[in-house]
């Protein structure tokens, strides 16, 4: 029962396990739903999905299987499209089938179905097919546009369609957006706590074992509290092509800013040369030499770039090629000192990573930070945190 | 037992199917959703409605999975025998019992609420497998087994902090608690204000949903900042044609203050209607 339809969402890539499965079939047992689709649906959904941001795949997978049925094979009884045409020339003369050839499905349907509203009294009870109660797919007033069915005016049907087919948990996809609030959570993924700085909170335990171990004498022991010590570097391109993507960059920078505390920042552009910035008004004026960033923040700092990768791939293999001053050493000699002082290190790319292979630059980049190259939407973030965590 | 909504909390069809369903298969349930979407009220209300206990465990990032089974007062215990007090003999007078312990011996059925699960440690999720499949735990010091009678309806609310591991999610009901639409928001405002005149509330709805539309929001406001804002209004009783002047987007709405939380939103929104007014 249902197995095709679990085997059909597996074929769509949604993570879902067999005991899952167990569950939703042991809730149908149950009568946890009751016989309409759009129970169904939140049922399956409840017990399969445990993601929202798989919802929107669900949806889909869910829409196409079920497309066109408004009831579930299993709960209610399914009737293929094949009997019913088998039914209905049963309720028409030869004259009404000798027209239906002319007439063609759509107008053949509304005959149909008032030929059922006619005959509605003296079939209850009787067919099977046409009985009385709700369920029946040839209840009075529905109308489903997909299938051949006049179908049940069960009452919360419509909202549950209205669900799957408006995809409304599109952009809770974590390959679509990204907002400030999921960046912080992708972000947290970094976080590592660890005790550090001054000795001020009782250990516990250590004062136990301490007090044992002499016999009964308290033995205070204190420990330092425990801190996120992450510490970030970020680089941030800005300016030129980057303009495209201004809005998630700030996104992912307000978010980076109230999530880590040791947070440093700098711009460039294009690719990093011996300087970078702080101040994008004043590039010119206040620079930072990269030597002193990498004598000033220790290898324990992990690095995250931000850029788009996009430019001529002279301006990162020659010196000379930076569009805005002649360089003396060229980016990519730059770009492999900035990884030999930071082992920890990841380029988010804002591009859509099927365009990756089509830029020469992001190419010659990606080989530069050995593929630790990702892109900036949620999921490319959290491979990224993953990456840096390892 | 069946979930039905209450008089105050209004429950769509699916989050009552998803209740139902752990209700029945007496599985945990885990609740999602954007913050202010009525998560760690749900558990209120679901033993409000059912007429049984509510057992809370609000999760720190200290929290330890022993501590809502038991815990053991090592401190209390130093500190009796160095006294010479009798109860020190027996180590069972040193065990706390955790949230867990409680409901499990409650004998009647009974809704566990674990609230903001995320804010754990990673760990904390797959050191309760065991003791919310099987409802069941053992007590080393004492060497006992403490088992549920009658397994206790478990809700677990998640901020999406961190991911939970998969063994711990393939053994929950999953439901994420999506922002009510306009009709939803509704009933939500009816249930909590049942006299709101009909058309203060109608602009009040349209400012709030509009807000919600403005791009580049940190902190969209969300169901309680709407029911906050709503109470200042009654209060203050401000009349509904103040909402709006005839000029829409000229006006920042009276008390905004209770809608948006964050610095930088009220900056935006201010320069939003600065803008607008001078397109005029």
């Amino acid at each position: 029962m249902l197995i095709d339809f679990f085997l059909h969402l597996k074929a769509k890539k949604l993570p879902v396990s067999t005991r899952e499965f167990l569950t939703l079939l042991e809730a149908l047992k149950e009568h946890v739903a009751e016989n309409s689709i759009d129970d169904f649906y939140f049922l399956a959904r409840t017990c399969l999905v445990k993601d929202e941001t798989h919802y929107d795949k669900f949806d889909q997978a869910f829409g196409e299987y079920f497309k066109g049925v408004t009831h579930i094979p299993g709960l209610e009884a399914d009737i293929p499209e094949e009997w019913l045409k088998m039914l209905m020339k049963k309720h028409l003369t030869p004259e009404e089938k000798a027209k239906l050839e002319k007439l063609g499905w759509d107008k053949l349907m509304e005959e149909f179905k008032k030929r059922l509203e006619e005959q509605k009294e003296r079939h209850a009870g009787g067919s099977k097919w046409i009985g009385t109660g709700g369920s029946s797919p040839f209840g009075h007033g529905g109308y489903h546009p997909e299938g051949i069915r006049v179908g049940g005016p069960s009452a919360g049907n419509r909202t549950a369609v209205k669900v799957w087919e408006n995809r409304e948990y599109r952009n809770l996809d974590d390959t679509v957006e990204l907002g400030t609030r999921n960046i912080k959570i992708a972000l947290r993924r970094l976080r590592r706590f660890a005790r550090e700085g001054a000795e001020d909170e009782l250990d516990l335990d250590g004062t136990i074992t301490g007090t044992a171990r002499n016999a009964g004498w308290l033995d205070i022991k204190m420990r330092p509290e425990r801190h996120n010590k992450v510490k970030v570097l970020l680089f941030l391109d800005i300016g030129g092509s980057m303009d495209d993507h201004i809005k998630v960059c700030e996104e992912m920078f307000s978010a980076a800013k109230s999530e880590f505390k040791h947070l440093e920042y700098f711009y460039f552009h294009n690719c990093i040369y011996d300087h970078v910035w702080k101040d994008n008004r004043r590039r010119h004026a206040e620079r930072f030499p990269l030597w002193d960033v990498m004598h000033k923040y220790g290898e324990d700092y992990k690095v995250v770039i931000v850029g788009d990768a996009t430019m001529s791939p002279y301006e990162i293999l020659q010196p000379g090629g930076s569009v805005e001053y002649a360089n003396e050493e060229a980016g990519a000699v730059w770009l492999q000192r900035m990884l030999d002082t930071w082992p920890r290190a990841v380029w988010l790319n804002p591009e859509p990573e099927r365009l990756w292979d089509y830029r020469h630059s992001i190419e010659v980049i990606r080989t530069i930070f050995a593929n630790r190259m990702f892109p900036l939407t949620l999921a490319g973030l959290e491979r990224a945190m993953r990456e840096l965590n390892k | 037992m069946r979930f039905e909504g209450t008089d105050t909390y209004v429950a769509t069809q699916d989050l009552m199917l998803a209740v139902n369903a752990a209700i029945t298969l007496q599985r945990p349930l885990l609740i999602k959703g954007e913050p202010g979407t009525g998560k760690t009220m749900l558990a209120e209300e679901v033993a409000g409605a059912l007429g049984v206990p509510l057992l809370q465990w609000h999760i720190k990032s200290t929290t330890k999975a022993q501590q809502g089974l038991y815990e053991y007062d090592a401190v209390s215990r130093l500190r009796d025998s160095q006294l010479g007090d009798e109860k020190v003999k027996d180590i069972s007078n040193y065990i706390v019992k955790g949230v867990l312990w409680q409901a499990f011996e409650q004998g009647k059925p009974s809704v566990i609420l674990i609230d903001e699960v995320d804010k754990a440690d990673i760990e904390f999720p797959n050191d309760l497998l065991r003791e919310l499949d099987r409802m069941e735990f053992h007590v080393y010091e004492t060497r006992q087994t403490v088992r549920a009678a009658v397994r206790p309806i478990v809700i677990i609310t998640s901020n999406n902090e961190k991911e939970l591991p998969d063994a711990f999610l393939r053994r929950c009901f999953f439901h994420y608690i999506k922002f009510p639409d306009k009709e939803t928001m509704g009933r939500i405002v009816d249930v909590h204000f049942p006299n709101l005149k009909k058309d203060l509330l109608r602009e009040a709805m349209e400012v709030f949903f509009e807000l919600r539309e403005v791009p580049g929001m940190k902190k969209k406001p969300s169901t309680s900042e709407l029911i906050d804002w709503l109470k200042l209004l009654v209060a203050e009783d401000i009349p509904p044609e103040a909402l709006r002047s005839k000029d829409k987007k000229t006006v920042v709405p009276p008390l905004a203050g209770a809608l948006l939380k964050n610095e930088q939103d009220v900056h935006l929104f201010e320069r939003l209607v600065f803008m607008a007014r001078h397109n005029r």
